[in-house]
């Protein structure tokens, strides 16, 4: 077998096991409490503002093509409904893996992995402390904990962002718009969005942590990972998307 | 007491490059020894697999009752409290200033109040001269500071064995100097089993009770100092006298060409130089483990170099740089069994 091919095998069992080791040492105690705390901040921190950048124009984009589509078909009265539903079953849990990924598990890989290259995490394993359970275990619950608050955060700046565009802009009726928002949406697709949002969070922590505590070869080596990371949490969020919505699809009845 | 190591067999290879094989001894509870080798012979990766950071591919390293190579995680967490590692670099957490650092092992182990974490970390400051830096981050430091605080930090729970990966690394010779005597006064202090990872010479013709020497991906020797600074083996001798001849080349080991003709070409190696005494701890009081000097020698029969074990030799002969010895002067000669030495005053 090809040696590329076994290495990817082998990178991907890795990365299940540390999933696995990471979800048995949440419940060992000691929790570490501020560490968590600390860590929700930081992801936090580095994902709010760009998250709140990037969903006005994502609202606005899809109010303008859903908006058109709409009209084409001469539907308008359900404008709303169908700018609710396609900003919160699709639009946030994507913006939202986006940035996790982008901006929250690149950091925390940076991190991790500046960490490895300095000894840091074998001096911690000497001193007889667990790196997964003392620093794994907080970074997934905190990008799992924002993750889910990010994805309420981007559905309502998306919700308003296509209100705006389409009352204001494109002189839809307030009215219409509000009193549809129920017509076609319901309360599952919401908690569906926050489900895959959460889903992402915990891919995206996995990832860039095991790509952070596997660099290797100096600042190079850091580069390396967080580059790696970034891109394979791309690929597995829409790839877990796909999954997750087919799975929503088939277990929730829809409307209409 | 410090905790005996026994290492038996062990085999490391990373995909085909075998590192070294077949590696066997046994450190001597409370004694320090040193571990030699030329660059690149697989020194730190040594020290990994004892503490258990790598996996050996075969062998047994046995801590206590513990085979560090086969045993569960939770056991290796707890055979890994007896150790003290101090890494090359230091290795301290770069987002906690020198205080935390050295107080992380006491909090995550141990439910002392924060007033006796206070005094124990100050203490050990206190030890590696570093009190008074307690507030500055690892990055403000230099590579000597960061040393002492890493070794602070490893002795923070008073472990069984430390383990020193290059401690003189990248230190100017009075600070290595002035490391060499904290290790021995450790030692002295608190009987604990040391090995140190190395390739200054000086350290090792001074500091240790027994030396070993990795080269050519296996052990070559290990054995009380007197042993291998009296040894006629090749490898050993070039090494520890910092020779050009010898079976080590630039390219580690010189082909047999290369070898036959500094043989036709008739180099003779010059004499061994005489072997000094080991470095004393501050009080001049010999350590619990410490072996009389010429000891070994007169029990095996073997004749030291002339001029071996009087007081004021310096070290190392060749290019590294010469340190003066740092015994204190002495108000009492110290006793060693009965026998008298090492009273003359230096300096």
């Amino acid at each position: 077998m090809s040696s590329p091919l076994m290495g990817a095998l082998r990178g991907s069992g890795e990365m299940f096991a540390l999933a696995g080791d990471a979800l048995r040492s949440t419940f060992r105690r000691p929790f570490q409490w501020k560490e968590m705390v600390q860590q929700s901040w930081f992801v936090a921190s580095v994902t709010i503002l760009p998250t709140a950048l990037v969903s006005i124009p994502f609202g606005a984009v899809i109010a303008l093509q859903v908006g058109g589509l709409v009209r084409q078909l001469g539907a308008q009265s359900f404008i709303g409904s169908t700018a609710v539903l396609a900003v919160v079953r699709e639009a946030s849990p994507i913006v939202t893996a986006l940035l996790i990924a982008g901006a929250g598990g690149s950091a925390v890989c940076a991190d991790l992995g500046s960490r490895k290259i300095r000894e840091e995490i074998d001096a911690m394993e000497v001193l007889g402390i667990n790196p997964v359970q003392r620093l794994i275990v907080p970074r997934v619950l905190a990008m799992m904990l924002v993750g889910l608050l990010l994805n309420g955060l981007v559905s309502v700046v998306g919700v308003i962002g296509g209100y705006f565009f389409n009352v204001v802009l494109q002189g839809g009726t307030p009215g219409a718009y509000l009193a549809s928002f129920t017509a076609l949406a319901q309360l599952p697709d919401l908690w569906a969005g926050e489900v895959k949002a959460v889903v992402f969070g915990a891919i995206a922590a996995v990832v860039s942590s095991y790509k952070g505590l596997h660099a290797g070869g100096g600042p190079k080596g850091v580069g390396d990972a967080v580059n790696q990371s970034v891109v394979i949490t791309f690929m597995l969020l829409f790839f877990a998307n796909f999954i997750l919505t087919a799975v929503y699809f088939q277990a929730v009845p829809q409307k209409g | 007491m410090g905790v005996e190591v026994q290492i038996e067999g062990l085999s490391k290879s990373f995909g085909r490059q075998v590192i070294w094989e077949n590696v066997t001894f046994t450190l001597p509870a409370g004694e320090i020894s040193v571990l030699l080798g030329p660059s690149g012979t697989g020194k730190s990766v040594f020290l990994k697999c004892v503490v258990g950071l790598l996996k050996p591919n075969s062998g047994f390293i046995g801590v206590g009752d513990v085979d560090v190579v086969s045993c569960s995680e939770k056991d290796l967490y707890e055979v890994r409290r007896l150790f003290g590692v101090l890494f090359q670099d230091g290795a301290l957490f770069g987002s906690m200033n020198l205080y935390d650092n050295v107080a992380f092992p006491l909090r995550e182990h141990t439910r002392k109040s924060e007033r006796e974490v206070r005094q124990i970390v100050m203490e050990k400051l206190d030890m590696v001269g570093l009190a008074g830096s307690e507030k500055l981050l690892p990055g403000e430091i230099s590579g000597g500071m960061r040393k002492r605080a890493g070794i602070a930090r490893a002795l923070v729970l008073d472990p069984e064995i430390i383990l020193f990966d290059e401690p003189d690394s990248g230190l100017d010779p009075v600070r290595t100097a002035l490391l060499n005597q904290l290790i021995v006064d450790l030692n002295a202090q608190t009987d604990t089993t040391m090995l140190i990872v190395t390739h200054d010479i000086n350290t090792a013709r001074t500091v240790p009770d027994n030396i070993g020497m990795l080269y050519h991906r296996r052990l070559a020797m290990f054995g009380p100092r007197e042993m291998l600074l009296t040894s006629q083996e090749p490898v050993v001798r070039q090494f520890l006298n910092a020779q050009r001849h010898g079976p080590i080349g630039m390219a580690e080991e010189k082909d047999a060409d290369e070898l036959a003709q500094e043989q036709l070409a008739g180099i003779k190696l010059p004499p061994l130089p005489p072997v000094v005494l080991q470095l004393m701890p501050s009080d001049g009081r010999p350590r619990p483990s410490q072996h009389p000097p010429g000891e070994w020698c007169r029990r095996n029969g073997v004749t030291p170099p002339p001029g071996s074990f009087e007081g004021d030799v310096t070290t190392a002969p060749g290019p590294v740089p010469r340190e003066t010895r740092t015994v204190p002067a002495l108000a009492d000669p110290p006793l060693y069994g009965e026998q008298q030495y090492g009273g003359r005053h230096h300096g």
